[in-house]
């Protein structure tokens, strides 16, 4: 037996320690695995020993190598051997050695119960304290279980150095065995008074996370804390008491009162920044509490936003901190305050835009983050700007990514809202094209898509770069690192296709697209190429016919053939399959032009047809067909013991009541035609409907207006809206404008909607967002009438005055109109009436005497098509008039807007009864479908009253102001056609005139200078009319310019009119 | 805080504690993942990275970075300050440490951890309470460890 020990010990004089292996390991570098492994063997012959100084040798050895990564769980039974050696040596390293490697599911776990216990209870208070450290990286919840009590009691155990311990300890105890909490929790209230600090400041640590997880139990603790917080003056704790109160004044706003001053102290008066950046962060999440029940009154309120801004200041002074953490943190901060109060961040702009320069990428990116919050539609081009400055400089292509896509995000952000001009965004697209080695090229390509698809009058821009993408396509493909980019080929080879009638020189991009280099592109692009190509082709074909240039058709027709058998032969499928198909197209067009036989219009009907995007959600407006049950099995159900089957179940079951609830319920068919109507009018309004027919409205839509913002209605919050032209600003600012009249005027027909059917439409109201009933789009048919530019106050008098002068006008003009549509073949819709017309020369103020009817007409801004025709009624007999009925027989480009139900030729009847010697007004709407012409209604009251109703080209025109700078870009945009009159004679000073275009056609002025004045209108489909008018003794001459010809043409004539009568 | 490492700037794992449960493989994944990412920042970036869905404050001092991985509410000033607090302790125990200290005495670096933190919680804030501790605690010990001299190969 001696003889064994005295072995054992001259062994262990042989054996490695700890330091001799990690020598040993760092001696043999090249072989570590090798080493380690015979070093294992080493340490499993020393764990057989009896001998527990050897044993606990090996445990610590063991205990290095598992931190290097070797699994050493085949040893846990010996680390608890050495965890019961009542040396407190070996105890030690036992206890260190399970805290490193057991985990919950080591099974000998179980065995060491007891003697933690009996470790606890030790007489020593360094075996306690190793006993409690260990426990708390192994706790089970069965040792939480088991040892509750006992930890509970060292919790009062007389030496600080065990209570602080065991108060520690209690929080994992608590999350592994809940039941522990409640008879441990009045001893641990106990602790947060207890004498020794670092006791004290354990049992806060506790609570504060306990707190954390459940707030609502520790609000009574609150004044204990108070007093703790305005007391202590350890950083350590107070960051702890602060973070308690930011989880519990949420649950009692009456806190946040009281803490006011003591944080507001603290701010003003620590040094240490982890306490300022506590109290800061905390006064910003409590900020945003304010939406709870209990509101401060208005005082606190005041003083919770001028601690805030304290804080907003204390956050700028970090971020202008040279330490980058501080500064780190300042921007994080920020963008927390971002989400609540985004105008207290865009005040410090300047500060965020300058650490994009930072040489830190974390915080160059936080920036990004924050600017993406900031970004508004005055300053968006601004901060792009400068962000593509900074993607030129970026040295590290995954921060050149992110500001790419960053970049993108900003822009695209709920659809594109911040931007006011389109050319500019494609330009930056264009521009992101040319960067090196970018991985996101199809992100840009699909930008590049959506816009074009989307927003019509950028097309001419966006085919114009495309051409030269495509024209530089080789700078793309040359390099193998740039890979990536060529995506966006994909998306130029689409847009040229698709709009090629666009293209200003048709002839080179599809040589573009035809080149041999396209074929080492990636399969998916070379196939829009071909298919593009023929697009192109067709598009070319129908030019060069037009030109009745053959050769050059037929020498087309043969690049194709030239070129489309390098496609044949690619590998790719998709490739073949459409350039074999288009070959033979074209073979086959060559035969017949080869026959002088014209083809460009079937070729180019091979493309007819609009693409229309498609809204995410559209498919769930599409209503589930009678019948078809898509609860119901349509096989038998699988077995349902199968565990995956539940899943999908429980998905169904979920959306059950939603579809019973539509399906069934019981509605009258008044409810039912209601909602038909309002679902027509959703779809008409919806671009996303494929229409039967193509909509009168639509075709206005692709009319040439530049100006008419002819933009697909977005069916989400935001409606996209483009104008093409650097005027932008003016146009954002009107549609606000507009938006802001809409929101009033719809939140008081809303309320009354909802009295009168509350609940009927319910679904309609719950399926969109909740942004999407603040913007109506613009089309819209039931709208509230807007107030006539003019000064409705304006006397009666002046009112008859203008209305005899229009009136006569009329007369001389109606003369003229006929003469213009005789000639003119494009107004044949007016001939139906041009019968009636002339015959019907009288007046109605002649013909009628028994009453008087005082016509206004005005356009409606917010509904391209409808005309309110305001008239005044006034009987001028003795009879009691006690019904009356109005009438206006449609035309072609004209019609009454009847209530429903009523019949195409059924007059309206006028809510109203005039006694004798009164006059009354009443209004009545009409659809118009073409503005540019005048027109004519007439009208015949069966045994009344026949009157007529001009519509002048002026009653078109909105008063819009117009600022001079937006003014010059429009005209420089050159968009507009010209056109000018000169009026002789006219005797009056200038303003008088100038007061009187402004009054009779709608105009303002933009500016004047002596006797030179420019003046501006908008028609009520957004043609742009600019005037500019100069005077010389009794010559005034009229230059005008106008994106719509036939409308100048007609507003000049009426312009002229009204002064020859002068 | 949820756990901390210790590493040397060649990516050696120098010192791990984890204050959850993890699994062993979990683990080795995290630390591999966590000091690739440290290693790959700058010198002069700021110490406070997201991670996954943990906030990452790390320090380099001299040859060794100090890494912990704390929770979203947490005060990334305050686990700085105990990561230098620490710093300070194993200054002040093995007199000027450097990394072969905590190379060779690892199970020391442990012991001294464990007196600042417990379950992830600085449980001392005085810095001679924590040294009192460990010196109490050495005497205990049978044997007194010699502190290895550092005159290495």
């Amino acid at each position: 037996m001696a003889l064994k020990i005295v072995k054992g010990s001259i062994d262990r004089m042989f054996d490695k320690n700890l330091q001799d292996l990690v020598r040993g390991i760092r001696n043999h570098k090249e072989d570590e695995a090798k080493y380690i492994s015979t070093c294992i063997d080493e340490i499993k012959q020393e764990l057989k020993q009896d001998n527990i100084a050897v044993k606990a040798n090996a445990v610590c050895k063991l205990t290095y190598l598992q931190m290097l990564g070797y699994d050493v769980s085949w040893a846990a039974f010996n680390i608890v051997e050495v965890m019961s050696s009542s040396k407190f040596t070996y105890k030690r390293i036992g206890y260190l050695a399970a805290s490193q490697c057991f985990h919950e599911s080591t099974d000998v776990i179980m065995l060491t119960t007891n003697q933690i216990r009996k470790d606890l209870s030790s007489p020593n208070q360094y075996d306690t304290g190793v006993a409690l450290t260990g426990l708390s990286c192994f706790v089970t919840p069965d040792l939480a279980r088991d040892l509750a009590n006992d930890i509970m009691t060292l919790m009062s155990h007389t030496k600080p150095y065990i209570r602080k311990k065991a108060v520690l300890i209690m929080y994992k105890v608590f999350l592994k065995y809940p039941e522990s909490l409640r008879p441990a929790f009045p001893r641990l209230k106990e602790k947060l008074e207890d004498p020794d600090p670092g006791v004290q400041s354990a049992a806060v640590n506790v609570i504060c996370e306990l707190a954390r997880r459940n707030p609502k139990n520790y609000l009574s603790l609150a004044p204990l804390f108070f007093k703790l917080m305005t007391s202590s003056t350890n950083n350590w704790v107070l960051i702890k008491i602060i973070k308690l109160f930011g989880a519990l004044t949420p649950l009692e706003p009456r806190l946040g009162k009281k803490l006011i001053e003591p944080l507001t102290n603290l701010i003003h008066s620590t040094s240490a920044m982890s306490l300022l950046y506590e109290c800061v962060n905390t006064v910003i999440a409590g900020h945003d509490v304010n939406g709870s029940p209990f509101l401060p009154p208005f005082s606190l309120a005041l003083f919770l936003f001028l601690r805030f801004q304290l804080c907003v200041q204390k956050l700028r002074i970090l971020i202008e901190d040279s330490d980058q953490n501080l500064k780190y943190l300042g921007l994080l901060a920020m963008s927390k305050i971002l989400k609540t109060h985004p105008k207290s961040v865009q005040s410090h702009k300047d500060l965020i835009l300058q650490c994009l320069d930072d040489k830190d990428e974390s915080i160059r990116l936080r920036a990004l983050d924050l600017l993406y919050g900031m970004v508004s539609k005055k300053n968006l081009m601004e901060i792009v700007k400068k962000l593509m400055l900074h993607v030129d400089k970026a040295e590290g292509t995954t921060y050149r990514d992110e500001l790419l896509t960053k970049i993108i995000d900003i822009c695209s952000q709920s659809n594109y809202q911040y931007i006011t001009n389109f050319e500019w965004y494609i330009s930056i697209l264009v521009e992101l094209t040319r960067l090196e080695g970018t991985r996101h090229g199809h992100l840009i390509a699909s930008q590049m898509l959506d816009v074009a698809i989307r927003v019509k009058a950028i097309r001419v821009f966006a085919v114009a770069q495309m051409a030269t993408l495509l024209d530089n396509a080789h700078l793309m493909t040359g390099n193998v690192q740039r890979k990536g980019i060529c995506e966006v080929l994909y998306a130029a080879a689409w847009i040229c296709g698709e709009f090629s009638e666009h293209l200003e020189n048709p002839m080179q991009t599809l040589e573009a697209m035809l080149r041999p280099k396209v074929a080492t592109l990636p399969g998916h692009i070379q196939a829009v190429y071909v298919q593009n190509a023929a697009k192109l082709f067709a598009t070319l074909l129908k030019n060069q016919e037009g030109n009745t240039d053959r050769t050059a058709a037929q020498e087309t027709s043969q690049l194709m053939i030239d070129r489309l058998p390098l496609f044949v032969q690619s590998a790719n499928l998709e490739v073949q399959e459409r350039a074999s198909c288009i070959l033979q197209l074209v073979k086959y067009i060559q035969k017949l032009q080869q026959k002088d036989v014209e083809v460009a219009e079937e070729v180019i009907a091979l493309f007819a047809g609009e693409l229309n995007p498609v809204a995410p959600k559209a498919q769930k407006k599409v209503p589930v067909p009678e019948g078809l049950d898509l609860d119901a099995w349509i096989n038998e159900p699988p077995s349902e013991s199968e565990s995956e089957d539940e899943q999908p179940k429980a998905i169904f079951a979920k959306e059950e009541p939603k579809h019973s609830r539509a399906r069934h319920t019981e509605v009258d068919e008044k409810e039912l035609a209601k909602r038909r109507e309002a679902r027509k009018q959703e779809q008409a309004n919806n671009p996303f409907y494929i229409k039967a027919s193509p909509s009168s409205q639509k075709v206005y839509q692709e009319a040439p207006g530049v100006e008419h913002i002819p933009v697909v209605q977005i069916d989400l919050s935001v409606p996209l809206k483009v104008p093409g032209l650097p005027m932008s600003d003016q146009y954002v600012k009107l549609e606000e404008e507009r938006r802001q009249k809409e929101r009033v005027e719809k939140k008081k027909k809303e309320k009354k909607k909802r009295k009168e059917k509350r609940g009927g439409r319910g679904k309609k109201h719950d399926s969109g967002p909740e942004s999407e009933e603040d913007i109506t789009p613009a089309h819209m048919v039931d709208i509230v009438t807007e107030e006539m530019p003019e000064d409705k106050k304006s006397s009666k008098h002046k009112k008859k005055k203008q209305k005899r002068e229009k009136e006569e006008k009329e007369k001389k003009k109606k003369k003229k109109h006929h003469h213009h549509h005789h000639h003119s073949d494009g107004g044949g819709e007016e001939s139906v009436q041009n019968g009636t017309v002339e015959e019907e020369e009288p007046l109605p103020v002649s013909v009628c005497h028994q009453s008087f009817t005082e016509i206004d007409i005005q356009g409606n801004l917010q509904d391209g098509s409808q005309v309110v025709v305001s008239v005044i009624f006034e009987n001028k007999c003795d009879n009691f008039l006690k019904t009356m009925e109005f009438n206006v027989l449609d035309s072609l480009n004209s019609k009454l807007q009847r209530p429903e139900g009523s019949g195409p030729h059924d007059g309206l009847s006028v809510p109203f009864q005039l006694p004798p010697e009164t006059r009354s007004s009443g209004t009545l709407r009409l659809s118009v479908f073409v503005i540019v012409f005048p027109q004519n209604e007439d009208s015949s009251t069966h045994e009344k009253l026949d009157f007529k109703l001009h519509f002048t080209c002026s009653s078109y025109l909105i008063t819009t102001p117009c600022y001079s700078d937006a003014f010059a870009k429009l005209l420089e945009s050159g968009d507009l056609k010209c056109s000018s009159v000169r009026l002789e004679g006219v005797n009056m000073p200038f303003h008088h005139l100038l007061a009187r275009i402004c009054f009779h056609h709608h105009f303002s002025v933009v500016e004047r200078i002596d006797s030179c004045a420019s003046m501006y209108s908008r028609s009520i489909q957004g043609h742009h009319v600019c005037l500019l008018v100069k005077t010389s003794g009794q010559t005034v001459s009229i230059d005008a310019k106008c994106d719509e010809p036939t409308l100048l043409g007609n507003v000049l004539d009426e312009i002229k009119q009204t002064f020859s009568q002068c | 805080m949820q756990f901390m490492l210790l590493f040397s700037r060649q990516g050696k794992l120098r010192l791990q504690k984890w204050y959850v449960p993890l699994s062993d493989k979990e683990k080795k994944k995290i630390t591999r993942e966590l000091v690739q990412t440290v290693l790959a920042r700058k010198p002069k970036m700021c110490s406070f990275l997201e991670w996954r869905d943990l906030k990452v404050v790390y320090k380099r001092y001299a040859s060794l970075y100090f890494c912990c991985a704390i929770e979203e509410q947490d005060n990334e000033l305050i686990t700085l300050e105990i990561i230098h607090r620490y710093v300070e302790l194993l200054d002040k125990y093995f007199g000027s440490v450097c990394e072969l200290d905590i190379i060779f005495n690892f199970e020391k670096a442990y012991f001294i951890l464990d007196e600042f933190l417990l379950g992830g919680e600085a449980q001392e804030t005085s810095k001679k309470t924590v040294l009192k501790a460990i010196e109490q605690a050495d005497l205990l010990q049978e044997v007194r460890p010699h502190v290895v001299t550092l005159h290495y190969e």
